[in-house]
């Protein structure tokens, strides 16, 4: 493992600024794997490192093929990380808003262009990405529909979802999508939780990653048990939005894979003051549970599960 | 009369309503005047209680609609944050919601919803909290052959012809613009505080802009004639240290190539790290307003003179 500085930002009374890349093996570029882009996300960070202990293991057993090298950045956000805030520190721009980045623009715009210029040749890309409301996902591969996307490689991680997304205004300027303009296999990985960290989410990403790293031809081997799921590909407008009708406390009964029915109680919202019932938030229909937020404070209209219809 | 647009109930014991005053007599044409996306930028409050104002003060001159939608993101403007609280969301990158969606899609749907049909809507921004910005109306190359002689009676100094990018088709004015409603976004001053001066500027140029419309038949001022120009004559100065900058120029200040505009100095150490001089004859219209930058951070904008 090579280790070294990708990007650096000299600050007035902070340590400097930087953004560390772990290299694994040697020649071509064969993948790049980014953890955590914004300062909340500690489970990506923390599959990241994971990532990094595994690959170092079959790195030392010789499981890298000849001629092929992967990059990992497990922190592209140190300084947000540092003081517990999601964006950059100074001005709250996101640096996942960034992409490609102006290396002559404003900070996060240098950040995302220093960073950019170093990942943007490898052949393909993995993000370990997180979801702006807080909340837990089924482990899954998220592609955006631009044209370049390849979903059949996205089945090659194991992982028991891929989603489909219609990309929208904003994602123009994400990593996932400049990565496929820039002709890389762009892939996100949503390994369930953002700001706690779940082991057993950690250990389905990683796996995938080696899974998919070992199916491309990069790993002689996974190193893996077994070879995961077999994969289900839904577009994300065919996951089912439930909503809270009222606001409230929430008392969620299903997390996150569980099957529910049509007609099943998922929930109910509970008045603040009296703790009596105000709702119940009842499945639409028969599925499994694919994302459940975890804010125990609802707002009226708030998205409480994504449903994939079965 | 103070109308709701919309009301969503929030956890404990609150509701979150986005409010319009509507002062209306006779049968003209509909003006809005929209601000409070960003919570942090204040500078429309003035412009609106000071058209509220005189409107109703000689409702005689009023022919149409004015509706004044003073805070579109009001827990942001009570909280002091520029996005939603909550959500860490920019409001102005949601638009045009969804009335399926989230509470923050379905507000912004609500919002559309309501001002579409406007003859004309004027959304006000106020830079943020780092910058200073003279009076002025930002245009999408797009919508300029309607918007551009509309803005002409904004009586602001600068009309700034801005090239399209995908990711501002998510604000309020684009998604306004996209459904027939010609809608103006003014910058102006800075975040988190008032400039009287440019709220009343513009305030003149409300008023300007409804007499041509037909809604105010009182006295107006001659608006300014604007500079109207294109990217190509905007010069960005980024810092090229972090720091803190101290600036030798002030804003809107005509300057000469090389001139000296300020420093980002090291306190602890007592160095400048860069003395910053301007890459071209012009003015400045943008300033940096906080100290602390980053390298990267936006010191100035200048207008370039050109010949």
């Amino acid at each position: 493992m090579k280790r070294e500085t990708i990007f650096e930002l000299k600050s007035l009374y902070r340590d400097s600024f930087r953004i560390t890349g772990l290299t694994f093996g040697r020649g071509e570029k064969s993948a790049c794997i980014v953890g955590a882009l914004r300062g909340n996300e500690v489970q990506q960070l923390y599959t990241c490192s994971q990532l990094v202990r595994a690959l170092k293991r079959l790195e030392a057993e010789g499981c890298i093929n000849s001629g092929k090298s992967i990059l990992v950045v497990p922190s592209v956000n140190t300084y947000s990380m540092n003081i517990r805030k999601r964006f950059w520190p100074t001005d709250n721009t996101d640096i996942n808003r960034m992409f490609p980045g102006y290396e002559l623009g404003e900070t996060t715009q240098r950040i995302a262009a220093g960073l950019f210029d170093a990942i943007k040749d490898y052949k393909n890309g993995v993000q370990f990405a997180s979801f702006y409301i807080p909340g837990v996902f089924v482990p899954h591969v998220r592609i955006m529909k631009t044209g370049y996307e390849n979903v059949d490689m996205a089945r090659e991680f194991g992982l028991p979802y891929v989603v489909i997304r219609d990309p929208r205004p904003y994602d123009t300027t994400t990593l996932n999508y400049n990565w496929q303009v820039w002709e890389a296999n762009a892939f996100s990985v949503y390994a369930g939780t953002t700001d706690t960290i779940n082991r057993g989410d950690v250990t389905l990403a990683v796996n995938a990653v080696l899974n998919f790293l070992h199916k491309e031809g990069i790993l002689k081997s996974s190193g893996c048990a077994h070879e995961g799921y077999i994969t289900k590909i839904i577009a994300e407008s065919d996951l089912v939005n439930v909503q809270a009708r009222t606001a409230g406390i929430i008392d969620s009964f299903v997390p996150p894979g569980t099957n529910v029915m049509r007609g099943e109680v998922l929930a109910q919202i509970l008045d603040p003051f009296e703790g009596s019932v105000r709702s119940q938030i009842i499945s639409p229909t028969d599925g499994v549970v694919f994302f459940a937020q975890e804010d125990p404070l609802v707002y009226a209209n708030a998205s409480v599960y994504k449903i994939v219809h079965m | 009369m103070i109308e709701t647009v919309t009301k969503v109930d929030l956890p404990v014991d609150e509701s979150l309503r986005i409010l319009k005053n509507r002062i209306q007599r006779g049968e003209g044409r509909r003006i809005s005047i929209v601000t409070g996306t960003h919570g942090d930028e204040l500078e429309g409050q003035a412009v609106c209680f000071e058209v509220a104002k005189k409107v109703n003060e000689h409702l005689e001159c009023l022919n149409g609609t004015v509706d004044i939608y003073a805070a579109l993101n009001p827990l942001g403007i009570d909280s002091i944050t520029r996005g939603i609280p909550g959500f860490d969301l920019d409001m102005n990158r949601i638009f045009p919601g969804s009335e399926d969606g989230v509470m923050t899609e379905y507000v912004a749907s609500k919002i559309v919803g309501d001002i579409k049909g406007s003859d004309v809507c004027i959304d006000i921004h106020a830079s943020n909290i780092f910058l200073r910005e003279i009076p002025q109306v930002r245009i999408n190359t797009e919508t300029a052959k309607t918007l551009v002689p509309l803005a002409g009676f904004l009586n602001v100094d600068f009309i700034w012809v801005h090239a399209a990018a995908t990711v501002l088709e998510s604000t309020l004015a684009y998604s306004l613009n996209s459904i027939e409603t010609p809608t103006l976004v003014v910058e102006m001053g800075v975040g988190m505080r008032l400039t009287r001066e440019y709220s009343q500027q513009l305030t003149d140029g409300i008023f300007c802009l409804m007499r041509h419309l037909g809604i105010w038949s009182g006295e107006v001022t001659e608006p300014r004639r604007p500079i109207v120009s294109t990217d190509g004559q905007v010069q960005f100065i980024n810092a090229g240290a972090s720091g803190i900058f101290i600036p030798q120029v002030e804003h809107t200040k005509q300057v000469k190539k090389g001139d000296y505009l300020g420093d980002i100095v090291n306190p602890l150490a007592g160095i400048v790290e860069q003395r910053i001089l301007s890459p071209c004859d012009g003015m400045v219209f943008t300033l940096r307003e906080y100290p602390v930058v980053d390298e990267g951070s936006l010191i100035a904008r200048i207008l370039e003179v050109q010949g």
